[in-house]
């Protein structure tokens, strides 16, 4: 049964104002989560104010800034800041994406074109390491179980597997995916269901090695994922494919993969 | 299972919400109030086989303003699971996913239902 509540040790409380930086005069007010293993208190939210005349325009620009001018005790991850690598994948004003691909006025509470307001969360209903760190460990097994590698049984060809162009293109919109669970996280199904339900990423992961016309285990592929709760969990709710910092569509390659059930029963 | 020495990071209580997950957890809340609706629709039934003392007194509450919202409440319920199944459907075909087609039918499935649940009340009112 979904538990709609975050348990008592969850519960947010408000934090602290750190001080503005003095003599700014663009500045945005972040609101970020916190939550430290080493004190036993519960999660809050501190307010910092970012010198917008000081700081990049990415979100990701802004935490950095924080962390160096104001509070080095801020944890995140992060690593590429051009979209690829998915380490700083988080809930920013409600909606998931990479800090460093997304704008900071792109966030809501706008006041004429500029961010007025930003809050700052970790990627939804995930066990918290430390502040804006989520354990990805199940999602990570998830992925493993999916076995994404090619599977072939005929011998291996002296050169390369080969593939049409047209084989190929079916790859497309399904390798783009760079594991930041920005979709996964986003979806109800998976945060009342996470321990059943492989979630979007991985359903779009799992999509790419049944469609590759060099796979040889697709049946196999299909029997594993013919479950109630492993694809089934999807409704279509869509928030997947709004999330996707990536463009892409979670949610049509679930839905490819219900049809080939179907397909193959025929 | 839960690390209990973890907090869980906050979901509901932040994610934005968007037309189609509205849409969506909608089609849900309507097709459980369905089940209720029909079983009322159930008593009426019965209520008509079993002589026409119980059948006026079924009348009688199904008339009243209480009754009528109600009735009115399952006519919504029912065009709006309505509304959402033929989405569904659409979906089965591999069609409406990207993401201008996947907004217009969540606006369409309320924007339609809606009026047509209104328009069906007015009918039923001036055939009366």
């Amino acid at each position: 049964m979904a538990e709609f509540n975050l348990p008592k040790n969850s519960r947010i409380t408000e934090g602290q104002r750190w001080p503005a930086p003095v003599g700014a005069r663009n500045t945005t007010e972040f609101r970020v989560y916190r939550w430290n293993p080493d004190d036993k208190a519960n999660p809050r939210v501190d307010t910092y104010t970012v010198d917008r005349d000081d700081c990049g325009p990415m979100v990701l620009d802004a935490l950095i800034w924080i962390k160096n001018k104001v509070d080095p005790t801020l944890t995140f991850r992060r690593s590429c800041r051009e979209g690829i690598c998915g380490s700083c994948a988080m809930n920013m004003d409600g909606k998931n994406g990479l800090a460093c691909t997304t704008g900071i006025d792109e966030c809501g509470g706008h006041k004429g074109g500029k961010a007025a307001k930003v809050a700052i969360h970790p990627l939804p209903h995930m066990p918290v390491i430390k502040d804006l760190v989520p354990d990805l460990t199940r999602f990570y097994a998830q992925h493993a179980s999916i076995e994404p590698w090619l599977k072939t049984t005929t011998p291996a060809p002296e050169k390369e597997w080969q593939q049409s162009k047209d084989d190929r293109e079916k790859l497309d919109g399904l390798y783009e995916c760079i594991l930041c669970a920005c979709c996964s996280t986003s979806c109800p199904s998976y945060w009342w269901n996470g321990d059943r339900y492989l979630g979007p990423a991985v359903l779009l992961q799992a999509y790419r090695w049944l469609i590759d016309s060099r796979d040889e285990a697709t049946g196999e592929r299909l029997d594993t994922l013919e479950d109630p709760f492993r694809l089934y969990r999807c409704h279509t709710i869509m928030n997947c494919a709004n999330a996707c910092p990536k463009g892409l569509n979670p949610a049509k390659a679930i839905a490819e993969i219900k049809k080939m059930m179907v397909v193959r029963q025929v | 299972m839960a690390d209990q020495s973890r907090p869980l990071s906050p979901h509901l209580q932040i994610y934005r919400w968007s037309w189609t997950m509205a849409m969506s957890i909608l089609h849900r809340a309507t097709g459980a109030a369905l089940y209720l609706g029909t079983l009322l629709l159930a008593v009426w039934l019965i209520s008509a086989a079993s002589g026409k003392a119980s059948f006026d007194a079924a009348q009688w509450v199904a008339s009243s303003w209480l009754g009528r919202l109600v009735l009115f409440g399952y006519t919504f319920a029912l065009i709006h699971h309505m509304m959402g199944g033929l989405r569904h459907f659409v979906w089965d075909l591999g069609h409406g996913y990207e993401a201008q087609q996947r907004m217009n039918m969540a606006r369409l499935t309320l924007f339609i239902s809606a009026p047509l649940t209104i328009l069906i009340w007015i009918v039923a009112y001036v055939v009366r």
